[in-house]
């Protein structure tokens, strides 16, 4: 490590350092209710109890389900027909106006919608997470398919590959990067939906549902530690499962040095 | 479509291909008709669809109304101004919000650049905040600012900021390093160095955050109203018809959200996307 890094690590720190303890001191201060601000040692045990209590885990739990029904569900159906549309022509014309037309809906604009015709519950944040999540990964892979060098395809099928050998061999590893760039965003977007579908479309678990509960009854702490536990699923699978997908894949094939999403 | 345009077409789609919509050239050679004949089938085929499952009356009217009874009822909310009070306040909530993430996320983002004690400082704090989504601070938000606008405005600003600050911050940063000694040797100034040289360097990036903080904005407005309370909005006019079971009235306001949506896309998004493009080439 060099000096320059240990010098920006013990900034970065420092001003960890400094904003929790003004933020301390402002909830300290009593110039707001501690309902509205709780010193931080109230908010770890919050999050330290209700994890331990099992509630936290519940709740994750409940929100990991519905964000990975959700996204499979996108990436069952994006996948193929994006798949589809960019190697069949009247596909492509049949399905891009649509998703031109319904990608700039937001995905929480269909919440009302969906509870009247699904009723509260799993189905309809499930459906949510899946309209948010289905058009990143639509897009990417058409455009990744379309995206194949025609000179590779030509090379295949010059050198004997069949239909079946051209789609495995080819298409799809040469679409990987956009296609690796859609799952990446698509469940970005289901994130962001599944929290705000469970808030609108509350059921009696997830993450989502339970902050906006605490609102209710002025739990900030409950709200706070929830936060974190989202702001922690969020930042791991980002880094630990996309990025290990990506070095497995497109770094090791070669195919990007840097496929950021 | 030269191979030089696809290869930053290709390039540039990685980054985000889907605030990017550029249907492809779909048949330039054919007349303008037999282009929306073409890009119009598939509504018709899905408004028909939409029409057979709504007569036949397999669904209560009230929860599946026909096409016909959503044209009437936006016609109807049209002409007596709801929608456009509904659709307006929306639209003025976005732009205040925007305004303000633009504001302090360019400033923000490009200090973040220049400064490496500023970039110390505040890169902990922005990576921080940027993997939670945005939604989920709405009831804090709530409970700090109370319902209502004000709520609704910070949340977005706060929320859109993080792709802007992010952009800004990458793009003075890819500001060649021989652009800024070239300039000093040639006598530039901080100014002069910042006017010439590292804004026009890292305007395509800026512009990027820019068009993905509006998109943002754009994604999470709706369910802020829906959230926050507030008397006017898209958001809230959706969320306020589900009490009285008025489907209609929910469809006819996610046409309007489609249209604005759709407009921002047209208008907004993709001549941003065009200039960076064309006038930097690629943008990474």
């Amino acid at each position: 490590m060099t000096a320059d890094r240990i010098r920006s690590l013990r900034r970065g720190v420092l001003t960890l350092l400094a904003v929790a303890a003004a933020y301390e001191a402002s909830a300290r201060s009593g110039y707001f209710a501690p309902a509205l601000m709780p010193p931080l040692g109230i908010v770890a045990q919050a999050l330290f109890s209700s994890i331990l209590d099992g509630s936290m885990l519940h709740h994750a739990a409940a929100t990991l389900y519905r964000v990975v029904s959700g996204f499979g569900l996108a990436v069952a159906v994006g996948l193929p027909l994006g798949v589809a549309m960019g190697r069949f022509r009247p596909v492509e014309r049949f399905v891009l106006p649509l998703s031109s037309a319904l990608m700039p809906i937001p995905s929480l604009a269909w919440v009302p919608v969906f509870i009247l015709w699904f009723g509260l519950g799993n189905t309809v944040t499930i459906l949510i997470v899946f309209y948010a999540a289905l058009f990143p990964m639509l897009l990417n892979t058409w455009t990744g398919v379309r995206s194949v060098n025609p000179i590779w395809l030509r090379a295949a099928g010059a050198m004997g590959a069949d239909e079946h050998a051209l789609f495995w061999k080819v298409i799809i590893p040469g679409a990987s990067p956009f296609i690796i760039a859609g799952l990446r965003q698509s469940f970005l977007r289901s994130w962001i939906a599944v929290i705000g579908a469970e808030m609108l479309a509350g059921s009696d678990w997830g993450l989502g549902w339970v902050i906006f509960d605490a609102k209710e009854f002025l739990d900030t702490d409950v709200m706070l530690a929830s936060l974190v536990v989202i702001g922690c699923i969020g930042f791991f699978t980002e880094r630990l499962v996309f990025g290990s997908i990506e070095r497995a894949t497109i770094y090791r094939w070669g195919m990007a040095h840097s496929a950021k999403g | 479509m030269s191979s030089d345009e696809k290869a930053h077409y290709a390039e540039h789609a990685m980054h985000d291909v889907v605030d990017h919509l550029a249907p492809p050239q779909l048949g330039v050679d054919a007349g303008l008709f037999r282009r929306a004949a073409r890009n119009g089938l598939p509504f018709v085929v899905v408004g028909a669809l939409w029409e057979a499952v709504a007569h036949l009356g397999l669904f209560p009217a009230q929860f599946f109304p026909s096409l016909e009874t959503v044209a009437a009822t936006f016609v109807r909310l049209t002409l007596n101004g709801v929608l456009p009070h509904h659709a307006l306040d929306t639209l003025v909530r976005l732009t205040a919000g925007f305004a303000l993430a633009a504001l302090a996320g360019v400033a923000i983002g490009i200090v973040m650049g220049r400064s490496r004690l500023a970039e110390d400082i505040l890169l902990p704090l922005v990576s921080i905040g940027a993997p939670i989504p945005g939604l989920a601070y709405a009831p804090l938000f709530l409970l700090w600012f109370g319902p209502g606008d004000v709520s609704a405005v910070v949340l977005v600003a706060f929320v859109s900021a993080f792709p802007i600050i992010y952009n800004c911050w990458t793009g003075v940063k890819a500001v060649k390093e021989i652009w800024l000694r070239a300039a000093q040797a040639m006598g530039a100034d901080d100014r002069r160095l910042f006017s010439h040289v590292i804004m026009p360097g890292a305007l395509p990036y800026i512009l990027t955050g820019l068009r993905l903080g509006l998109a943002q904005a754009w994604r999470i407005l709706v369910a802020v109203e829906m959230l926050a309370a507030v008397p006017w909005g898209l958001g809230w006019l959706i969320f306020g018809a589900q009490e009285f079971l008025n489907t209609d009235v929910m469809l006819a306001g996610i046409a309007v959200i489609a249209v604005i949506g759709l407009a921002l896309e047209k208008l907004v998004f993709q001549p941003l996307e065009e200039f960076t493009v064309v006038r930097w080439g690629m943008m990474s």
